[in-house]
């Protein structure tokens, strides 16, 4: 059952990767380019979110 | 009188904006409240954890097979609450699991707690500031089939601190995926309520599993 289980999710995640590649790789292409300060903005709440879950990670 | 046509373009263009908006968070309330209720049933009917792996099969066959055809119908709004209700499905065996573990509510309450913060967090971050994410869609498309790939590689290896890595991981893109999914119907990159729901209800739900594995192991159990 384990195998089985095992099998099928790396059929599932595998499929995912064929069909998510040519997208991922056209997004990747089409992405406009990123301006000054944009990355930071992106950066900061993300940092914040890590924080949350560390805090929440020590709660529990 | 240019000026008017100009000026009721952008009043057209910001109430179509709001109206999406609007459409797409009420209609995501609506799938989470039915996933919720599906996800109960799973738990209660003690379903096997084979059936995590057959919805999550299923719920991707409506989204890349039937979604793109209907999208734009109001059958959309069925396969939504198809999709939403074999997810909520699939997560029985894994709560259950979580359940019964002796502090088991409490990780589960906080995994919900934390990703409802999460979520209101960063979708009032990009609508309020109205920051341009879409710059970001080549990393983080390219992210999620990097994690993909560990995900694969780390079912045959069964390393735990790999998967913890990746499940950290999930939690920084799918914030990452809010914030540009929030931006792209702000901007106008998405314009169809029923594909930005389901973009949102995906990265919610990727964080709700994402956090419980992380909580899981963070209790010790």
């Amino acid at each position: 059952m384990e195998l089985f289980m095992k099998i099928g999710s790396a059929l599932l995640i595998g499929a995912m990767i064929l069909y998510m590649y040519p997208n991922a790789k056209r997004m990747m292409q089409d992405s406009p380019e990123a301006e000054k300060g944009d990355w930071a903005s992106f950066v900061v709440p993300v940092l914040f979110v890590a924080a949350f879950v560390l805090l929440l990670m020590t709660l529990i | 009188m240019q000026g008017n046509t100009v000026s009721t373009q952008v009043d057209a263009r910001v109430l179509a904006t709001n109206k999406l908006i609007r459409n797409t968070y009420m209609l995501l309330a609506m799938t989470l409240l039915f996933s919720a209720v599906t996800a109960t049933l799973s738990v209660f009917l003690k379903l096997p954890p084979m059936t995590y792996l057959l919805c999550l099969g299923g719920a991707i066959a409506l989204m890349w097979l039937v979604l793109p055809r209907t999208a734009n119908s109001g059958a959309g709004i069925g396969v939504v609450f198809g999709i939403t209700g074999l997810l909520g499905l699939g997560l029985g065996p894994l709560l259950s699991m979580y359940l019964s573990l002796p502090n088991g509510p409490q990780i589960v309450a906080t995994a919900l707690g934390g990703t409802g913060v999460i979520f209101f967090a960063l979708s009032g971050y990009a609508l309020t500031t109205r920051k341009d994410f879409s710059f970001m869609g080549g990393f983080l498309a390219t992210g999620f089939i990097v994690v993909l790939v560990a995900a694969l590689v780390n079912i045959f290896l069964g390393i735990p601190a790999f998967s913890l890595a990746i499940s950290a991981t999930v939690v920084m893109l799918m914030s990452g995926f809010l914030l540009y999914e929030t931006s792209q119907m702000v901007h106008g990159g998405q314009d169809n309520y029923v594909l930005a729901t389901v973009g949102l209800y995906m990265t919610i739900f990727n964080l709700f599993v994402s956090l419980l594995h992380l909580l899981g192991f963070a209790s010790n159990d």
